[in-house]
């Protein structure tokens, strides 16, 4: 079937009205910049913090995630593109095997996951991983 | 409005045809035991393959299944296991006061679902049969279809099948009810005028926008889908196609429903029961 | 689902020093806060929000949650101990009911 243009919008907007298209409020940078001083107490050096996530998850609903960093005390996590970005924050202790947990977590749609590590020593380092969320075309 | 809802159908059918996914040529392997998720298509088939919904998925949405741990269907089992050893009803009675051990009693039932009762002289689902053993045995109430104990029962008699090829009769009496289930298999209902055959005969292993059209295969359920964040049957999700294609459902446990599911299930003779499985 | 379960998967034994993985999952809508019900309203957010791990009562992990847990909360992690004991789980729901399990592990 040729698709002129206009057709093209109209498939857009007859998508957005049956509600086959939603926009999820995002979290604003200053909200996952406020989550992230909160916990770290200022802003941490970049990079040192394994996200394990799927490149492209199936539904935003249940994604698989872990994080790790060693010889951290705690991590957040944080999902930039939510709502609200707080997700969870993990405590870890000296019978830990690694500083390492995995869940499953909610992403209203492609965005970055972000983790923030703490070392014993205070210091912070933060990671960011971009998960990709698929939007299904069928309900039910 | 012609023109919009063609388009919209065009716009669900069209995008990203035959995309690239990950776990296809996956093996399900649970407990060290290979499953049958793809087989030959037997003569008078529509496919050359008949392929489990579970092939359809990525490879992290596979791995949640593979674990029983992991699974979080088996909750529901488990509820399951305990609603088969509770006592309820005016004769004081459980359903392992009758059947005594589901790992024996139940092996293999679900996997010949829907079944002809001979006492009722009509095709019945499994939650029908669960439902008419409460109250003619243990003269309880009947479970809603779609209720926590329902949905914990079936998946805790499913998984004494699970691994045990599909094996659905249509001959005798069920003839005519796989005649009418494969009728509605073809008819198009609702505004989008469409069939179940149009996605997932003649598109199965296209894309429809992000997801990948599977054959509807029903050898997995009750599944834990992602998108319910929980269990349901096989009807909510008919009902569910028909919720898409903008058309009337049909109720769950109606006989049009159950005519779908027997003409369905006998479609996926030969595969593995996976119950309760997990689906996108 | 009404009933609230929790499950675990804890070895029984394990070497001293030994990494070994603890698996826990927990039946719960985790209703964010965020959906609206049939009648148009807000659905009231109710989660479990908090995840301690005690190990002969000493806490050796623990995890707060948020409304983007998804629904029956897993959560995974690793422990090396150096004797035997009680790891006890319990998990906490908004409304302030608790959940728990015990799991027994010989260290030898």
């Amino acid at each position: 079937m040729e698709m002129t243009r206009r057709d093209l919008f109209a498939l857009a907007a007859g998508l957005a009205a049956v509600g086959l298209i939603s926009l999820p409020a995002d979290a604003s940078e200053e909200a996952v910049k406020a989550a992230v001083e909160k916990f770290a107490g200022g802003m941490p050096k970049s990079g040192g913090v394994e996200i394990v996530a799927p490149e492209i998850a199936e539904n935003g609903n249940t994604v698989p995630i872990e994080v790790a960093a060693a010889g951290a005390t705690s991590i957040l996590v944080l999902a930039a593109g939510n709502p609200n970005p707080g997700v969870a924050t993990f405590h870890f202790s000296k019978m830990s095997a690694e500083s390492r947990g995995a869940t499953r977590i909610r992403l209203a749609k492609t965005q970055e996951v972000v983790a923030v590590a703490k070392m014993a020593d205070g210091s912070t380092t933060m990671s960011r991983r971009e998960v990709k969320v698929t939007i299904g075309g069928c309900g039910g | 409005m012609k023109k919009f809802i063609a388009l919209c159908a065009a716009g669900l059918m069209a995008l990203g045809s035959g995309a690239a996914n990950a776990g296809e040529d996956s093996e399900l392997v649970m407990n060290g035991v290979q499953y049958i998720t793809k087989l030959k298509a037997p003569a008078g088939s529509p496919f050359d393959e008949v392929i489990s919904g579970w092939r359809f998925r990525n490879n992290e949405t596979q791995t949640l299944q593979t674990d029983d741990f992991a699974n979080p269907a088996m909750i529901m089992a488990q509820y399951g296991e305990d609603l088969w050893n509770k006592a309820e009803g005016d004769a004081g009675k459980s359903c392992a006061d009758c059947h005594g051990d589901a790992s024996k009693s139940m092996k293999g039932l679900r996997a010949t679902m829907p079944k002809w009762h001979e006492g009722k002289k009509t095709l019945m689902a499994l939650e029908h049969h669960i439902n008419w053993s409460r109250e003619e045995h243990m003269k309880a109430k009947p479970w809603k279809w779609e209720s926590p104990e329902m949905l914990g029962m079936t998946a805790y008699i499913g998984l004494q099948s699970r691994g045990m090829p599909v094996n659905v009769k249509t001959d005798g009496p069920v003839a005519e009810w796989y005649e009418k289930g494969k009728k509605l298999y073809y008819t198009r209902v609702g505004q989008l005028d469409m069939a179940c055959a149009h996605c997932h005969e003649n598109n199965t292993g296209n894309m429809i926008r992000a997801d990948h059209l599977s054959q509807g295969q029903i050898n997995g359920f009750p599944t834990y889908r992602l998108k319910w964040q929980g269990v349901g049957s096989i009807h909510r999700r008919f009902k569910g196609c028909m919720d898409n294609i903008r058309a009337t459902p049909y109720k769950r446990g109606s006989e049009e429903f159950t005519a779908l599911e027997v003409y369905l299930a006998s479609r996926g003779n030969g595969l593995s029961v996976e119950a309760p499985s997990l689906r996108n | 689902m009404s009933n609230i379960k929790p499950r675990v998967k804890v070895p029984s034994t394990a070497k001293p020093g030994e990494a070994i993985v603890i698996k826990t999952l927990i039946s719960h809508p985790m209703e964010s806060g965020q959906r609206k019900g049939k009648d148009g309203k807000p659905i009231p957010r109710k989660i479990i929000n908090k995840f301690v791990a005690t190990y002969n009562g000493e806490e050796v992990f623990s995890a707060d949650l948020l409304p983007a847990i998804a629904a029956n909360p897993y959560i995974e992690f690793s422990l090396k101990l150096n004797e035997s004991g009680t790891l006890k789980f319990v998990w906490t729901d908004d409304d302030g009911s608790t959940f728990d399990l015990e799991n027994k592990i010989k260290v030898a």
